[in-house]
């Protein structure tokens, strides 16, 4: 088809057959097919890349959402004075609390004329042990006895499993953790209103757990984590960035060093991200003795890793001011430096800031450099005491709890892991927003 | 935190002398500005200069050049007897490091005086029960020496800082009275404070290099260490990666090629699903989609460049591993036992890479002149066939160039196979295998607990160094090639 179209000597005979212009030849015909494939083909291209693109943000939504709710027993009860003295009187002092939990459970089950029969094993698979959280609440807060109280007690994982459909009656095993008449009585205590899904705060501000309990872990404590990282990048890289941008941009003389430097940057950009793991480790923690794990060296090797983007983008921006400007300044007596910092710098701003919010956000969800400088396998049980400590101290960051979630063998982890890719999506999602939002308000065509 | 402290006094000095020599400047003339030289700002920004720069350079270097010191002193009081069989100097001095910090954190509780910490002819089993007592982690290694060392190590280094202090102090002062002498109403404050600025601009943009610098010295080092370890030609030809912790490096077969086949074999298929679509979807929307299409469909396509490979990686471990495994495992066609494969990284780095080789091209098809549609429609060919026979062999070099690009990220990219391609090192063509690549096992290799003077941690570096050399080298090709190519049409 390709060689015929072009050359007159297959063309031709068909104009001489004197037919109608309007009447399509079979080549023609042809050629319009072929137009039309390569047409869809192309359409196709775009929707199966958008295709991914749905599928993987449902995929992100579905398996993360659960992380964000958790299932509770909402109980009610009023332990008087005379019980709380009768209990601590017992011997397993936690038992006696049970009973009165389970009295209190009974009550209310009969209030809503729901009737299940359920025994205390079965309400320790499903609560754990009630007693001591109950106990521990009124040694904390002993003004609260006698007064209505309402507890929200954790539902065990297996319950919440069951509660957001990853576990089912077919596919749960009987075992020490829960049963399948459990499931009955949970039914039953779903329709009385007694077990309820409720927002859940711990996630977004608790702290990882260990590997035993992925019910309580949380991603606050690396959210905090990876800010102080992304300070760090933020007042290192800025004003490195726009410094070397200024000089290669205005006042690099066209030599072998300039070259050079060029050269460097356009290759940094390209270097994958794990060799700048490699150089943290072996520079900033081998070398230097910095603290493994510390945001302070995250820091530094994604400030490292994100100058060449930053570089590039205050490049673009610095040029697209025009020269007449420059011109000006130096015309009414200013010096090349004045001219410089007083009125290009000035007017480039808005294209450097936008361009160092997305260099900040790529940075924010790097991961691979994170796991060379020990960031994995550390569990980030609670916040950095002070601004100091956030710096030095050990700490997650985002992703790398993300990984580690991943990594390990409780299934209940990876619903974390969703959950905190969600997290994490928002804060780029934002970042990005605003660097939008900055380039269409301030950026100047000239 | 007294180093905090000292940079802040510094640079306090430096706001003061500001003042002062921007007063004196001022001073100097009687007020009448116009018969200095420069703006008064500038004079005090020179003293200011000069108070601070000096000094902070002096603390950097001081800073660096310390424990090299220190160690060295530290490292020759312990005797080789000291030194027990398979361990070396620097597990001793790591001992010892860690007996120092032990002092200083029970002297910093105040469960021990500062001069009982120092006390030469303290016994070690005492020490390290008070030691113990402060709630400090004290291993049984601890030895006379090593304890003497440890104190020896706190005293040089407290000396040490005081030195500094005094010095980096010094120089600030010296700095600013030497600002304050030059501060003349003839003295070109302006010309020299922009000197300063434009070294540091020069400081700034040589920080690439440096960069380039550490990342080859930190390779380099640790890659030769680990060629006196292992012999060289054995990791390159061999095909076997069995590393053992358990041993020191004895046992551990450490051959780089599976891992370099499952590199390319994984970055081939990623290439396969990437190259066909984006290039299409490129073609499409510079040639075909109108405007409105092309305003929604070309950032919704980079959308899947912004999104952090942490979560493809986990996309390929939780959904399309899984989903692969019910077509081709056992319940299905029976190729495939486990969701992590060739095939489950490949096709995710694929779907990451699209918007890489799309918005390249479609950068590059762009740069086509529109004479060349013009002349090719002006001969009756159909958009298809002009895209067919004009513009994609126009800009075939800058489309190589850009699936060069795309190879070079696929190779390096270490989130996607470390959670979707598996971790087992094999040399086999069936894609639903699990395969390993160089940079899911420099991860592997360097989070264990392997020390870093083992050849099993140690040969990251070298397949590091392989990996940078690797992409360098196509980063090189392809952005010569690409710029060669917008020459032409420039």
């Amino acid at each position: 088809m390709t060689e015929t179209t072009l050359s007159p000597e297959t063309t031709a005979p068909a104009a001489i057959k004197g037919k109608s212009l309007y009447a399509l030849d079979d080549l023609t015909r042809k050629r319009n097919a072929a137009e039309k494939r390569f047409r869809a083909y192309g359409m196709t291209a775009i929707g199966i890349g958008l295709f991914f693109l749905v599928v993987l943000a449902y995929s992100i939504i579905s398996e993360g959402m659960p992380a964000f709710s958790r299932t509770v027993m909402k109980v009610e009860f009023t332990l008087t004075q005379e019980q709380y003295d009768a209990a601590e009187k017992e011997l397993f002092k936690t038992k006696a609390y049970e009973s009165i939990f389970i009295s209190a459970l009974k009550s209310q089950l009969d209030a809503s004329g729901i009737s299940v029969p359920f025994d205390k094993d079965a309400i320790g698979r499903l609560v754990g042990k009630p007693g001591g959280t109950i106990r521990s609440f009124y040694k904390e807060n002993p003004d609260q006895l006698g007064k209505n109280v309402a507890f929200e007690l954790a539902a065990s994982s297996r319950v919440d499993g069951y509660i957001n459909g990853r576990v089912t009656r077919e596919n749960m095993t009987d075992s020490r953790f829960l049963q399948k008449s459990d499931l009955d009585i949970v039914d039953a205590l779903v329709k009385a209103g007694i077990i309820v899904n409720v927002f859940n705060w711990d996630f977004i501000t608790g702290a990882d757990s260990g590997v035993d309990n992925p019910g309580g872990a949380g991603i606050g404590a690396s959210v905090v984590g990876s800010f102080f990282m992304m300070l760090v990048v933020l007042f290192l890289s800025l004003p490195i960035g726009v410094a070397a941008s200024i000089y290669l941009e205005e006042f690099a003389p066209q030599n072998k060093i300039t070259d050079l430097i060029e050269v460097n940057i356009s290759n940094l950009a390209a270097v994958p991200s794990i060799v700048f793991g490699i150089l943290g480790l072996a520079v900033f923690i081998q070398f230097m003795h910095l603290p493994q794990s510390a945001p302070l060296v995250g820091g530094l090797v994604l400030t490292l890793m994100t100058l060449p983007t930053i570089i590039i983008s205050t490049r673009a921006s610095l040029k697209a001011v025009p020269p007449s400007i420059r011109d000006a300044a130096l015309g009414i007596g200013a010096s090349k430096m004045q001219a410089v910092f007083h009125h290009v710098l000035p007017l480039a701003m808005p294209g450097i800031l936008t361009g160092t919010i997305i260099g900040l956000a790529q940075a924010l969800g790097e991961t691979a450099p994170l796991l060379l400088i020990g960031m994995v396998g550390f569990v980030a049980r609670g916040y950095p005491d002070g601004i100091v400590q956030g710096f030095i101290d050990p700490n997650s960051a985002m992703p790398a709890q993300i990984y580690t979630w991943a990594a390990r063998a409780d299934f209940a982890f990876y619903e974390k892991a969703w959950g905190g890719i969600i997290v994490l999506l928002v804060f780029l999602l934002t970042m990005n927003i605003l660097a939008i939002i900055l380039r269409r308000r301030f950026e100047r065509r000239w | 935190m007294p180093l905090f402290w000292l940079v802040l006094i510094v640079l306090a000095l430096a706001a003061i002398s500001y003042t002062v020599g921007r007063s004196r400047a001022l001073a100097s003339v009687g007020g009448q500005r116009s018969k200095l030289h420069s703006l008064p700002s500038y004079y005090g920004t020179n003293v200011a200069m000069k108070a601070a720069v000096p000094a902070f350079i002096i603390l950097i270097v001081w800073l660096l050049a310390q424990p090299f010191y220190v160690n060295g002193v530290v490292s020759g009081m312990i005797p080789d007897s000291e030194i027990a069989e398979g361990s070396s100097r620097g597990l001793v001095l790591a001992e010892v490091h860690r007996a120092a910090s032990g002092l200083d954190n029970a002297v910093a509780q105040g469960d021990m005086d500062e001069e009982f910490a120092r006390n030469a002819r303290a016994d070690v089993a005492d020490v390290t029960q008070r030691l113990k007592d402060a709630g400090q982690i004290v291993t049984s290694q601890i030895t006379q020496p090593i304890l003497r060392a440890a104190q020896e190590y706190r005293v040089l280094n407290s000396t040490g800082n005081l030195f500094m202090t005094i010095v980096v102090l010094t120089i600030s002062v010296i700095g600013a009275l030497w600002g304050l002498k030059e501060t003349t109403p003839e003295f070109r404050a302006r010309n020299t404070v922009e000197q300063g600025v434009r070294a540091l601009l020069v400081g700034a943009a040589s920080i690439a290099i440096l960069t380039t610098i550490g990342i080859v010295l930190s390779l380099v080092f640790n890659t030769y260490e680990f060629f006196r370890l292992y012999p060289a030609l054995d990791f390159f030809t061999g095909t076997t990666w069995a590393p053992s912790f358990s041993e020191r490096g004895g046992a551990s077969e450490l051959g780089i090629l599976p891992l370099l086949w499952g590199t390319i074999y994984i970055s081939v298929v990623a290439l396969a699903v990437a190259v066909p679509i984006g290039l299409f979807a490129a073609v499409y929307l510079s040639e075909y989609a109108s405007p409105r299409v092309r305003s929604i469909a070309k950032p919704l396509l980079e959308i899947l460049a912004g999104i952090p490979t942490i979560v493809y990686g986990l996309f390929a471990l939780l959904t399309v591993g899984p989903l692969l495994l019910s077509v081709f495992g056992d319940e299905g066609v029976g190729i495939m036992k486990a969701g992590t494969a060739v095939m489950t990284a490949g096709l995710v780095m694929g779907i990451m890479l699209i918007p890489f080789v799309s918005s390249l091209s479609d950068d590059i098809i762009n740069a086509v002149p529109q004479a060349m549609r013009d002349g090719s429609y002006g001969l009756g060919a159909t958009k298809s066939e002009t895209v067919k026979q004009v513009i994609l062999p126009a800009a075939l070099p800058g489309i190589v160039g850009a699936i060069l690009l795309a190879a070079s990220r696929a190779i390096g990219e270490t989130m996607i196979v470390v959670l979707g391609a598996g971790a087992a090192a094999r040399l086999s063509l069936n894609p639903f295998e699990a395969m390993t690549t160089v940079t899911a096992k420099i991860v592997s290799q360097l989070t264990g607990d392997a020390d870093f003077a083992s050849p099993v941690a140690l040969v990251a570096f070298a397949l590091g160094m392989t990996l940078f050399i690797a992409t360098l080298c196509l980063n090189f090709v392809a952005l010569y090639i690409v710029r060669k190519y917008r020459e032409q049409y420039d």
